[in-house]
């Protein structure tokens, strides 16, 4: 089912937590809602779940108004940050909780339930725990008994408000994977609300960057990497090194320096802000062919992945660089070592006014 | 932007348990309270005066406020002093002591009051001791303050030990590493960390001293003049069918207690502003 | 030694200074109690406590807890479902007022009843000309009863339906449990701790409860007499024996709240 929501605001006090934003999640579609904390995303998901209720707007489950249905009305799953499994019940009847209070009519017999919480527990992969409190569960294991729990009543949307953001790093990857996975298999709506970047572009198939109660740019996870709408939503989805210039004659004027911007026409002379990613910079050990900045190696960190590079130019200015290993080995940089940089791509250029 | 009087919220029931709560509130507290300033107000100002000035009511003032201020005082002292030992050290018996703290919450005051009186009487176990030396027990202001303190040792310990508990290890240790020793330490930095709290604590075991009944009236003695406390001075004037002189004696103490509380607040929100309430 | 740590020697000595204060003001007089009670014998003891006043006096003293009690329960859990889970403008001034009984003198407490229902008092006279006696009655011990112990259940719960947040609620609604079954099936069971820990608490004062009580019941033997009231008359009248034996009976109702005190608080902790 598809949820849109429609020129909603929603203040807290003096605090606008959400300004005239409207989104529309298709049907089958796993939608991160990215941003920085009090951006508004977890109201946002609160406010889809009926647990928050809007100032002004509207919210739409398929082509109906959800105005008026309350959120136990509104079949949506939500698992909650800080898991909300109740204390006083054992796993097992975490799950069953949804089946065991519908209505008389409505509510499958004993051997249902029973039938279907396994069901659930052998999908997230803790047959075993069912007899356990949550309080002698791991954050991975509560988490997973969290969703189960959540998908017993069989929601037509499912909403995740920072799923991973208690776990170690190495759970939260398992799970990352394991939620990918799942999704791909059964298809449920699914929007969830994470402040991390990386967990975002791995796992959504689109992306809200939400930024002050509105939304920044909604793409799939390349597009708002590579082509990222504004500065913010370019600095909030990863490194950036950011370069005042001149552009004149097709090239960037650092200082002194004239530097080729691929990719840049400039038909008439202008003042700009250039955004380069750490992956978009060339070191070179001598001055080669072209314009390239001088500057010295301050430091250099190989472990990883890739090998991490700080460069101090002759103005002073400070740039962060990432090169691969093999460049790396080509290179042999060592630290105070003189080089030379020069830009590869630029992901983000915007012009300033001049002040004449 | 006008702010509502509840936030919404999608949990059910607010009206109703509000209602229930200021019903049962009025019903219970609010109303029979408020029969204290509506029996003052058939009073007059002169009136009022000539009981609270009366030297009877003016000794007993004193010393129901003398007394509650001396133990509150000593329970600052051995409060804190318990509150520390059963924090910081391990001995025998740690828990059973940690327990006992609030048995004089758990005891009716009726018991403890006698089996004080009992205790500190010229022959009684702790009496005896104190006749030789000269000094009277029980029937004394010695013997109420012994009795207040009883009473008021549990709030003192109670109030600080939660917060000696959650004391960051860390602070004494750099204060340990910056070269401080441990008085040092205790008075710069663990002190005013806990004053706040010590200051709560013996508020609370004042405000209760103040009005303590039970556990006094017995080991007091009641002479008048010399060791009548106010709640039985109202007590007496009830029995003479002097309700109006009860109203104002009454008065007359919460207007002093409210008077403490106050300060004492002021000062805790002073204290704790200047700590950054961390 | 560690930075966190005080010498032995003074370890030793803040202890046997907390121990001897300790000793000398809580021990001793528990001690004495039960000395005093026994000073005459098993036998004597246990007669004293067949006495016929002393078995209505004890009477009185459980019927007025099993009034008070349970009704400060009720409100106790209404209240704090209120002032804990919603927001609202004045909460901490209904905070405020709900403390109210604590600070006051327990003989405040049986006067403002008095001024209410006594001959001379705001009702008195309705009453009698219904010939209703509420002071120097029952009811009037109930009702000082019910005011001393006012806010202990309520103050009790406060702080851990706060501590538990809304989430497990919302939690329950969002799986599509009506309001009512929310309550009963989450709410109540993640503070059934923190209820009996009210209720131990609210009950030993309520049965304990002495300066209020004196005021208002008039002190009438088989009628109107508490379990400490008894204890108060008997001292009086220098039957010590006596005395003690009744006040070891309020003694031991002290020691049995302690200790389901201290089972209920581990519970607490380990948070089940």
């Amino acid at each position: 089912m598809s949820i849109e929501v429609k020129n909603i605001h929603k203040q807290f006090g003096n605090f606008q937590a959400l300004e005239n934003l409207s989104l529309k999640v298709e049907s089958g579609e796993l939608l991160a809602l990215l941003g920085p904390s009090g951006s508004g995303k977890t109201t946002l998901l609160r406010i889809v779940a009926g647990l928050d209720a809007v100032d002004k707007g509207q919210v739409l489950f398929g082509d109906q108004d959800a105005q008026n249905q309350k959120a136990r009305e509104r079949g949506v799953g939500f698992v909650f940050q800080h898991y909300a499994l109740f204390r006083n019940m054992t796993v097992f009847d975490n799950i069953a909780f949804g089946l065991k209070v519908q209505p008389r009519h409505l509510r499958p017999s004993k051997v249902q339930i029973r039938e279907k919480v396994m069901e659930l527990l052998n999908l997230v992969q803790l047959e075993w725990l069912a007899d356990r409190y949550p309080w002698q569960l791991s954050g991975g294991q509560r988490q997973r008994i969290a969703l189960a729990r959540a998908l017993a009543v069989r929601p037509k949307v499912l909403l995740l408000d920072e799923p991973f953001g208690s776990l170690d790093a190495q759970v939260r990857k398992e799970l990352r994977l394991w939620l990918r996975r799942f999704h791909d298999e059964f298809h449920i709506t699914t929007l969830f609300v994470t402040h991390d970047q990386e967990e975002a572009l791995e796992v959504a198939d689109r992306i809200v960057v939400m930024n002050k109660g509105r939304i920044e740019q909604i793409g799939t996870p390349e597009e708002v990497y590579h082509n990222p709408a504004n500065p913010f939503v370019l600095s909030f989805l990863g490194n950036v090194n950011l370069f005042h210039c001149r552009l004149a004659e097709g090239k960037a004027f650092i200082g002194d320096t004239a530097l080729d911007v691929p990719g840049l026409s400039v038909d008439h002379p202008k003042t700009a802000k250039l955004y380069v990613r750490p992956n978009q910079f060339k070191i070179s050990r001598g001055p080669g062919k072209g314009d390239a900045l001088k500057a010295v190696v301050e430091y250099v960190n190989p472990a990883g992945t890739v090998v991490k590079v700080n460069l101090k130019t002759e103005n002073g200015e400070r740039i962060y660089v990432e090169i691969s290993q093999d460049e790396f080995n080509q290179l042999r940089l060592i630290k105070s070592q003189q080089v030379y940089v020069s830009l590869k791509d630029v992901t983000y250029s915007e012009y300033v006014q001049d002040s004449i | 932007m006008h702010e509502p009087f509840v936030k919404k919220s999608i949990l059910p029931g607010f009206s109703l348990s509000l209602g229930f709560t200021i019903f049962y509130l009025s019903l219970i507290v609010l109303i029979p309270l408020s029969m204290l300033f509506l029996k003052t107000s058939s009073l007059s100002f002169k009136g009022f005066i000539d009981v609270i000035m009366d030297p009877r009511t003016l000794a007993a003032y004193r010393l129901s406020f003398g007394t509650a201020f001396v133990s509150a005082g000593i329970n600052a002292v051995f409060g804190f002093i318990v509150a520390w030992v059963l924090v910081r050290y391990t001995f025998p018996g740690k828990r059973i002591v940690d327990a006992l703290v609030d048995f004089p919450l758990a005891l009716p005051t009726a018991v403890a009051g006698i089996a004080l009186t009992e205790l500190y009487t010229p022959t009684g176990w702790v009496g005896q001791y104190l006749n030789v030396w000269g000094i009277k027990g029980a029937f004394s202001p010695f013997g109420i303050t012994i009795a207040l303190t009883f009473i008021g040792l549990p709030f003192v310990v109670r109030t600080i030990q939660p917060v000696l508990e959650d004391l960051d290890p860390q602070i004494e240790e750099a204060a340990a590493s910056l070269g401080a020793n441990r008085w040092q330490t205790l008075t710069t930095v663990i002190l005013p960390i806990i004053f706040p709290a010590l200051l709560a604590g013996v508020t609370l075991a004042l405000a209760r001293a103040i009005g303590e009944y039970g556990s006094v009236i017995f080991i007091a003695g009641n002479m008048p003049m010399k060791t009548e406390i106010a709640p039985l001075l109202i007590m007496t004037k009830l029995e003479q069918y002097d309700y109006a002189g009860a109203t104002a004696i009454a008065i007359g103490m919460l207007l002093i207690s409210f008077l403490l509380l106050a300060m004492a607040n002021f000062f805790q929100w002073k204290t704790s502003k200047n700590l950054g309430k961390a | 030694m560690s930075a966190r740590t005080e010498p032995k020697i003074i370890q030793y000595f803040l202890i046997f200074i907390a121990l001897a204060f300790f000793g000398l003001f809580i021990v001793l007089p528990l001690v004495c109690v039960f000395h005093n009670a026994l000073a005459k014998g098993w036998g004597i003891y246990f007669k004293t406590l067949q006495d016929r006043d002393a078995i209505a006096a004890m009477k009185m003293t459980v019927v007025t807890a099993l009034i008070a009690v349970p009704l400060n329960l009720i409100f106790g859990v209404v209240a704090s479902w209120a002032i804990a889970k919603f927001d609202f403008k004045g909460k901490n001034f209904l905070l405020t007022l709900i403390d109210l009984p604590l600070s006051v003198s327990p003989v405040i407490a049986g006067l403002i009843f008095i001024l209410l229902f006594g001959a001379q008092g705001l009702l008195g006279p309705w009453l009698i000309a219904h010939n209703i006696r509420i002071i120097f009655a029952m009811p009037a011990v109930i009702l000082v009863t019910i005011f001393v112990t006012f806010p202990i259940v309520a103050r009790e719960l406060i702080p851990i339906m706060k501590s538990q947040g809304n989430e497990e609620e919302e939690a329950a609604m969002t799986l599509g449990a009506s309001g009512w079954k929310t309550f009963w099936l989450v709410s109540v069971p993640n503070i059934r701790w923190g209820i009996l820990y009210g209720i131990i608490l609210c009950n030993a004062r309520a049965m304990g409860e002495f300066g209020a009580v004196s005021v208002v019941s008039g002190h009438i033997r088989g009628l109107t007499n508490t379990l400490p009231l008894h204890v108060e008359i008997l001292y009086n009248e220098y039957q010590s024996t006596a005395a003690f034996a009744a006040a070891s009976i309020l003694a031991l109702l002290a020691i049995f709240t302690l200790i389901a005190k201290s089972i209920v608080e581990v519970a607490v902790r380990r948070g089940i």
